[in-house]
């Protein structure tokens, strides 16, 4: 199997599917001859045109749109934010327009939004963070957050596929670092389905993005003092894979919600809940959740760590739970 | 244009300090003292020069994140602002904003703000307060070609005209936004133009002379002043290093590039031109390149021995802790 880095498999997935479906095209900011100001496009240019990938005036307001008018006429589009931060200033498009348009009239709009979201590179308070909370709040839109390399080929594949507006955050922090075995050629990882991306007896910890390797750190440095962590990588938000996640609380009794975003209104309050409602019995301690503190993400690097969720942030409440 | 010894020092000192201080950072980031994102300024400096000394200091100004020169001429104290890139606790924000958002509210410094366009509304709402208020500042508001083609430019515009507000738009046209070269992106490539759909006058200047900038700015001021509504003027420039660091500039050629910078520098031209006009000397050019050397060096040791943010800190800016409202 190929190896790959994350954001070599992001790329892998986009052109396999613009290779098969000629409805596919990109969309966005410096995303032709540049190749996107991480490179996720680079060279598609080189096989597609300037017709498939197409660069677009910084006007996000305005692309957005005319992506989501393009996917009622049948084309598949996947738009580029050049920092997931600006996905702001397309907000009434994705949340009123291209979210609604199925449930008002029954118009699909098979359309991805993706681009780089997460900290931990010194962005500052604009390029660094993760709003998955304002997607998964709007009807009519699925969110998706890949962790490893294999998943974000598989997760891109099942976005352009889904007839619905997908909202693919991909963490820029793993653009380069995480590297995997990828699936050549056709790979589709379904929508909805978590991953067992660690087998542990003592406490779940349910997670996505970023937060499941800050996670599996934490994990490796607990397992010495004999608490062992089972690591659920939701994979996507909207829909997620509840049935996962209760199998695991029902085994370990114990969980902790893991996630980049801040705290309030962060989507570890309604994974948290979900559990306490349909599992409460089988729990042996509170649901404990770690987040990022609810500031915007400061720049300064001894700010942004204490920011973040770090994984000595995991290892304490663990071992908190662990003794509860 | 008849410039006095005095100002004209004055200028290519501050040029000459945004370009010095400028190649420090880059030196700074390329050892990994300064992270993230961090976009120079080096080419455009006469622009910042030329429109901030048509200013007053009950002025105000707003711009994007390509700031760096335009927080120096405003004469904001430099061991701050590297100290910010640094991420340091003697940063002008503290550490918490960086590179794309230096701040002086005493200088009535609005910032530098990274969502291209999203600072040009609020420049029409600072631009009000001052109108309503009764006083005479006017709000001067940066940005560049690429920021013309979002919809906060258009709707901006208009609203500082039908209001009649005191602002002046400056767009700092460096030919490119990010990868993009003008005319890829806007079906009107004069961006002073764009100006004429909003019943706004636009003008356009040679970016690279600061006498050329500071007599256009000087007309968009008064105009502005005397309320007669706002002025769109685009500055024509270049940048002569990437968009950010690490840029491959694999949109324009070389030759371009080194066009611009053999024939266009702002500083070597102005120089030049003041050398050949015998108002200013050799020896007191000399005399300012040092001085400028030494006071960039001096902020960079001032941003290395001070002391990084407390991560405790960080819950402390969030609100306003005193309680609101009028009493
Ligand atoms: C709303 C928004 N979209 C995209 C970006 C990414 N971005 C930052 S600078 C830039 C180019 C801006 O070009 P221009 O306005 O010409 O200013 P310049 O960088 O040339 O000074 C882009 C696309 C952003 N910061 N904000
Ligand atoms: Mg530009």
């Amino acid at each position: 199997m190929p190896v790959m880095t994350y954001l070599e498999a992001i790329k892998d997935g986009i052109r396999h599917e613009m290779r098969r479906d000629p409805n596919v095209f990109v969309i966005g900011e410096d995303v032709g001859g540049y190749g996107g100001a991480f490179k996720v496009t680079q060279g598609l240019i080189d096989e597609f045109g300037e017709d498939r990938v197409m660069d677009t005036p910084l006007a996000e307001t305005g692309f957005v749109g005319a992506a989501i008018g393009a996917a009622y006429m049948g084309f598949r589009p996947v738009v580029e934010m050049q920092f997931i931060d600006f996905i702001a200033c397309a907000f009434n498009q994705i949340t009123n327009m291209a979210a609604k348009s199925h449930y008002r009239w029954g118009q699909q709009c098979p359309l991805v939004i993706r681009g780089p979201s997460g900290g931990g590179v010194s962005g500052g308070p604009y390029h660094s963070q993760s709003p998955e909370s304002y997607f998964v709040h709007t009807a009519g839109l699925k969110v998706v957050m890949p962790a490893t390399a294999a998943d974000a080929k598989g997760l891109i594949i099942a976005s352009i596929r889904d007839n619905n507006p997908v909202i693919y955050l991909e963490h820029k922090f793993l653009y380069r670092r995480v590297k995997d075995d990828v699936p050549g050629g056709e790979f589709v990882v379904p929508l909805g389905k978590a991953r067992l991306a660690r087998e542990g007896r003592h406490i779940s910890v349910i997670t996505w993005g970023a937060m499941v390797h800050t996670a599996l750190d934490a994990a490796g440095q607990l397992e010495k003092d004999g608490v062992s962590l089972e690591i659920i990588d939701l994979r996507s938000l909207v829909p997620w894979d509840k049935e996962m996640v209760l199998a695991s609380v029902k085994k370990t009794g114990k969980v902790i919600v893991l996630h980049e975003a801040p705290h309030t209104g962060g989507f570890g309050g309604e994974v948290s809940s979900y559990i306490t409602e349909h599992a409460f019995s089988w729990l042996d301690g509170p649901v404990r959740r770690i987040s990022a503190l609810d500031t915007p993400a400061p720049y300064s690097p001894p700010l942004e760590q204490a920011y973040l969720p770090q994984a000595h942030d995991i290892v304490r409440v663990s071992r908190e739970l662990a003794a509860f | 244009m008849l410039l006095d010894s005095h100002t004209a020092r004055a200028w290519y000192r501050q040029m000459r300090l945004i370009r010095v201080f400028e190649e420090r950072a880059a030196q700074e980031y390329a050892k990994g003292h300064i992270g993230g994102f961090c976009h120079l300024y080096i080419g455009q400096e006469a622009v910042a020069v030329g429109a901030f000394a048509a200013l007053q200091p009950q002025d105000h100004i707003i711009t994007h994140y390509r700031e760096h020169g335009h927080a120096i001429a405003r004469g904001m104290d430099i061991n701050g602002v590297m100290a910010e890139l640094f991420g340091k606790a003697t940063g002008v924000t503290g550490g918490r904003g960086g590179s794309m958002h230096l701040v002086d509210k005493d200088l009535h410094f609005w910032g530098g703000h990274a969502i291209v366009g999203g600072h040009l509304p609020i420049a029409t709402g600072i631009a009000f307060g001052l109108k309503q208020q009764g006083g005479d500042g006017v709000v001067l508001c940066i940005f560049g070609d690429g920021a013309s083609n979002i919809g906060m430019f258009h709707e901006s515009l208009n609203l500082a005209a039908v209001w009649k507000l005191p602002v002046i738009f400056l767009c700092e046209n460096n030919r490119y936004g990010m990868g993009t070269a003008v005319a890829r992106a806007s079906a009107v490539t004069n961006i002073r133009d764009k100006a004429q759909a909003y019943n706004i006058p636009g003008t356009d200047v040679d970016g690279q002379d600061p006498e050329a900038v500071y007599e256009t700015m000087q007309n968009a001021v008064s105009h502005a002043r005397a309320g007669k509504g706002p002025v769109l003027v685009e500055a024509e420039t270049y940048r002569f290093v990437g968009h950010s660091m690490g840029d491959p500039e694999r949109y324009r050629t070389k030759e371009e590039r080194k066009e611009w910078q053999d024939h266009g520098d702002p500083i070597n031209r102005f120089r030049r031109s003041l050398e050949e006009r015998a108002i200013v000397t050799a020896e007191e050019f000399a005399g300012m390149d040092a001085e400028v050397d030494q006071q960039v060096e001096a902020a960079a040791r001032f941003a290395h021995e001070s002391p990084f943010p407390a991560g405790e800190t960080l819950h402390r800016h969030i609100y306003v802790e005193s309680a609101g409202g009028q009493p």
